[in-house]
């Protein structure tokens, strides 16, 4: 009984106790000093790793962290110096020569040299590092030989045999296969971005059992981008802190940054409304109409299409009238303005449009979607369905479990039903199934989307070469395959851009895929946010951001507030701005909150060397 | 006790390894996997990752390896001889020259590396999210207790009176919305309408509130619709007759006397409750955007995150039966009658 009694006096105090405890465990690191800047990434990110990545959440977090060969312009996407300061390409187009400005370091005081670019490719190309990206190196000499041909797994070839050489400590040299108008464009891509060699091999010896996971902790990382991690916490944010050793820090504005992991869109939208988050890449699909005037809501074409595959090895959908019937009955205009509703654009081609060079070519339609409906009926006779005809099998519509996939499919089911006839069911999978049933091609009609990684057509033509790991669909054309190849090979741009515009009009007559629409971004920003453009690849670029003052925000409204539709809207980030010391009221606000007014400021503005 | 105890352990080796038994083959034969995506991956690339993770291994030789403890990495060894000449225990060199363990797997702690993301051990991402869905657990679930027994005895005092009734529709109520409803509710009113919290987020006991209430909210309701039940069955018992009659104050007899047994329903339904609410809410973390447990309980499952998903379900199980056998001895406590050793 004693002991019960003591028992009921301990308990509760050391439940108490443990409980206080527990809280300010919990709470540990939580108590930040809110960021300069708070972007949503979407979600958690796989791994802050260059090297072995391919999703979008990832690229942005990488970007703050490491810097290749070049950047791009955060509005124009042209290649700009990176760590290489000028370029030279050979006449042919098959030699790249980078040269490598002295002052990058790494954050721990490390030269960013030609051998850390070096090294870093072979890490990159190695297939024991299994990255996923690999293949946009191949375009160098000898670098597809050099992740594919193995050896239980290990490279047969020698690094020596792919084209990439280092002269000197500050030149680095391509040798490509085919001339490649967008190499400049993959060298500012985050895969190909350098990691620091002693980073990686220290922590291989000090934790032989983690070092995956340790060179990457915020304590042991080294990066040579325009930031440094200071925090991370899975499933809430990574916390950047500005990299003083980064070449051009006196360009970057913010101190601190956060990239918050809100996987919801409606939380995600509420943390932009209450203003603690500045930007968010995607609003919540039911308010895009109440966004669509505002001034923070800017959506433009984005390099994708959102498509059907059609499984062409299955009777009746192995018949090229059929599948054209389909897709012209697929009321691609409706889809746009009463479904997805952001300004997205119908589409009759597998590539987006506005790709310098490159023209699309559509697949033939009529002027309105009534004569389409009428060619598409015409054409269902002509292959022997309709009255009087076979009747055409139930076929099922293939997508992953989503609300906006479901509407998209359910429009479309209706269509087809209303006016060829045909009955449609949904099928909706969760998403490794439907990845699976779609790689087996065990579907009959499956949704599909592809982003590009680069804008060149090819990224997309390419996917359908027979038995192409991304084809998916049984299709397979050897005119079409003929094409892709040849164009690969092909030194003329305009004659290669011919090429791949026959092969995109083989796709669009024979339609393994039924094109519906070409995306927008949907990212929503402060007007405030300088630096920060919505682009066609929607990759931004944190070295350009900043925050402008009320006298630069007025003259940024007075551009765009001829146009009456556009609302004005409450601009987060602070009235004064932010902006980088290299700047001139960046300048000025530094010295205002230094030395005492009395103070000579500093005689060297120009910063010195 | 003791022997109750000793029982008790037997029985959680045999419920855990059936447990990790079970999952792990049912999450290997479910379609589509861990390094799937949109994008098909070139042969040698996809080869070289799973190898990596070993799923290229038969499901016995990798279901060994994750339990344990012996490591069954090709250059494995109990002991060698490290490069000074020194002997170490447990460790040897590779092929490569690599350091490769003799022991690991789920019996010495170690519940690897997450397949999704790359970063983290398990052992890492549990760690930091526990302690917080925890937190916001206990805090919600000390609400829910004090809302719901004071709600429940409210209403057992006077049974139907209109107290008893509005607190059984409220009950009711609380059953029937889905939190998220309420959540949106309480994020309208207290965010948007009345300004006064922070939307979403982690950090301080502001961002507490919201969530702790929409989490404890149901709770409070079972709680108190099991306590009112309690309460009826033993207002109505002889002792509480005769406790009464000894003349002691209405007060007395039913915080003394009455409490004690009509709990007892409401300390058998806290052991697994406790259990599910300190794991986290995986629709409460994503409204309000708090990095806990909760999430991992579905996104490990539809990443094919095969390490992170049995690291989550271990932990809830081994939640659940210690919460369970604490349970058990806390009847003691209230009914002199039970004994464990009747077990």
């Amino acid at each position: 009984m004693a002991l019960q009694r003591i028992a009921r006096q301990v308990i509760p105090v050391a439940l108490l106790a443990s409980l206080l405890g527990g809280a300010i465990y919990a709470t540990r690191g939580a108590r930040l000093e809110p960021a300069d800047f708070v972007f949503n990434n979407g979600t958690e990110v796989q791994t802050l790793d260059p090297a072995t990545v391919t999703g979008v959440p990832e690229g942005r977090a990488i970007r703050m962290l490491f810097e290749g060969l070049l950047v791009s312009h955060p509005e124009t996407l042209e290649p700009l110096p990176g760590v290489a300061e000028r370029w030279e390409v050979s006449d042919d187009g098959l030699e790249y020569t980078f040269h490598l400005r002295h002052d990058a370091l790494w954050s721990n005081g490390d030269q960013v040299t030609s051998a850390d670019f070096m090294w870093s490719f072979e890490r990159f190309l190695d297939p024991q590092t299994a990255a996923e990206y690999a293949y946009m190196l191949w375009y160098v000499e000898g670098a597809e030989a050099f992740t594919t041909e193995v050896e239980d797994g290990r490279a047969v070839h020698g690094f020596d045999t792919v084209g990439i050489t280092a002269p000197d400590e500050y030149t680095l040299c391509f040798r490509l296969k085919a001339p490649t108008p967008f190499f400049l464009e993959l060298m500012a891509f985050y895969p190909m971005f350098p990691v620091n060699r002693r980073n990686i091999e220290e922590a291989q010896e000090r934790f032989p059992d983690r070092w995956q996971q340790q060179w990457l902790r915020p304590e042991n990382i080294v990066c040579n981008g325009p930031y440094v991690v200071e925090f991370r916490r899975v499933n809430d944010r990574i916390r950047f802190v500005k990299n003083p050793s980064y070449w051009d820090a006196d360009n970057v504005a913010f101190e601190t940054v956060d990239a918050l992991a809100v996987e919801s869109y409606t939380t995600a939208l509420n943390l932009y409304l209450t203003g603690e988050c500045h930007w968010i890449d995607v609003p919540p699909a039911n308010v895009i109409q109440e966004l669509m005037p505002r001034e923070d809501f800017n959506p433009i074409p984005y390099l994708g299409t959102y498509f059907y595959r059609v499984n062409v090895t299955k009777p009746p959908l192995d018949d090229p009238l059929v599948r054209r019937a389909l897709s012209l009955t697929i009321p691609r205009k409706d889809i746009c303005e009463k479904v997805t509703k952001a300004g997205q654009v119908p589409a009759y081609a597998l590539v987006p449009p506005g790709l310098a060079g490159y023209t699309n070519a559509n697949m033939p339609h009529g002027a309105s979607y009534e004569a389409d409906v009428a060619e598409a009926k015409r054409l269902m006779a002509e292959a022997g369905y309709g009255p009087g005809g076979k009747t055409f099998p139930t076929i099922e519509i293939h997508y992953n479990t989503a609300d906006a996939h479901m509407q998209i499919a359910l429009v479309i089911a209706d269509a087809w039903s209303k006016y060829l006839g045909i009955n449609a069911k949904l099928l909706n999978q969760e998403w490794k199934v439907y990845l699976d049933t779609q790689s087996n091609v065990g579907y009959d009609v499956s949704r599909s989307a592809w982003i590009g990684d680069y804008a060149d057509p090819n990224n997309f033509v390419d996917l359908f070469v027979t038995g192409g790991e991304n084809n998916k669909t049984g299709w397979g054309n050897a005119d079409y395959d003929r094409l892709v190849r040849d164009a690969a090979a092909e030194l003329d741009p305009a004659k290669r851009m011919a090429m791949l515009q026959a092969a995109e009009a083989i796709l669009v007559d024979e339609l393994p895929v039924l094109p519906i629409y070409n995306y927008v971004t949907q990212t929503t920003f402060s007007p405030r946010l300088g630096g920060y453009f919505p682009n066609v690849k929607d990759e931004h670029f944190p070295k350009f951001w900043y925050w402008m003052d009320e006298e630069e925000l007025a003259a940024k409204r007075a551009g765009h507030m001829g146009r009456d539709d556009m609302q004005a809207v409450e601009a987060w980030g602070p009235k004064a701005g932010l902006y980088p010391p290299a700047h001139p009221k960046g300048r000025a606000r530094a010295s205002n909150e230094g030395p005492p007014l009395n103070e000579a400021p500093p005689l060297n503005e120009e910063g010195g060397d | 006790m003791l022997r109750f105890l000793a029982r008790r352990f037997l029985w959680f080796v045999i419920t855990i390894s059936t447990v990790m038994t079970v999952s792990f083959f049912l999450m290997h034969s479910v379609k589509g996997g861990p390094f799937d995506g949109e994008r098909k991956l070139d042969p040698v690339i996809e080869a070289n990752i799973k190898a990596r993770y070993h799923l290229d291994w038969p499901l016995w030789r990798q279901y060994l390896q994750y339990v344990g403890p012996f490591n069954l990495d090709d250059q494995r060894a109990l002991a060698a001889f490290d490069e000074e000449g020194g002997f170490s225990l447990w460790r040897s060199e590779g092929a490569e020259g690599e350091p490769t363990r003799a022991f690991g797997g789920v019996l010495t702690g170690d519940f690897g590396p997450s397949f999704r993301y790359k970063d983290f051990t398990v052992n890492d991402i549990l760690e930091e999210s526990l302690p917080i869905s925890a937190l916001l657990g206990v805090l919600s679930m000390m609400f829910a207790v004090a809302l719901g027994v004071s709600a429940g005895i409210a209403s057992a005092l006077r049974p139907g009176s209109g107290i008893d009734l509005t607190l059984r529709i409220a009950a009711t109520g609380g059953i029937a919305l889905p939190n998220f409803v309420i959540a949106s509710f309480l994020v309208i009113l207290f965010v948007f309408l009345i300004p006064l919290l922070p939307v979403a987020g982690w950090g301080t006991i502001q961002h507490m509130l919201l969530p702790g209430f929409c989490l404890g909210l149901v709770f409070a309701a079972y709680i108190a619709r099991l306590t009112r039940t309690g309460m009826l069955e033993t207002l109505s018992a002889d002792y509480i007759r005769t406790a009464h009659a000894k003349g002691l104050a209405p007060r007395t007899v039913v915080m003394r006397h009455a409490l004690k047994g009509g709990l007892l329903p409401v300390v058998s339904y806290l052991g697994p409750a406790t259990a599910g609410i300190l794991t986290g809410s995986l629709v409460i973390e994503k409204i309000f955007f708090i990095p806990g447990t909760g999430s991992h309980f579905i996104n490990a499952a539809t990443n094919r995150d095969y390490t992170l998903a049995m690291g989550v379900t271990i932990l809830f199980t081994v939640l659940v039966y210690t919460l369970n056998t604490v349970v058990d001895m806390a009847y003691t406590l209230l009914d002199p009658r039970i004994k464990l050793e009747d077990e």
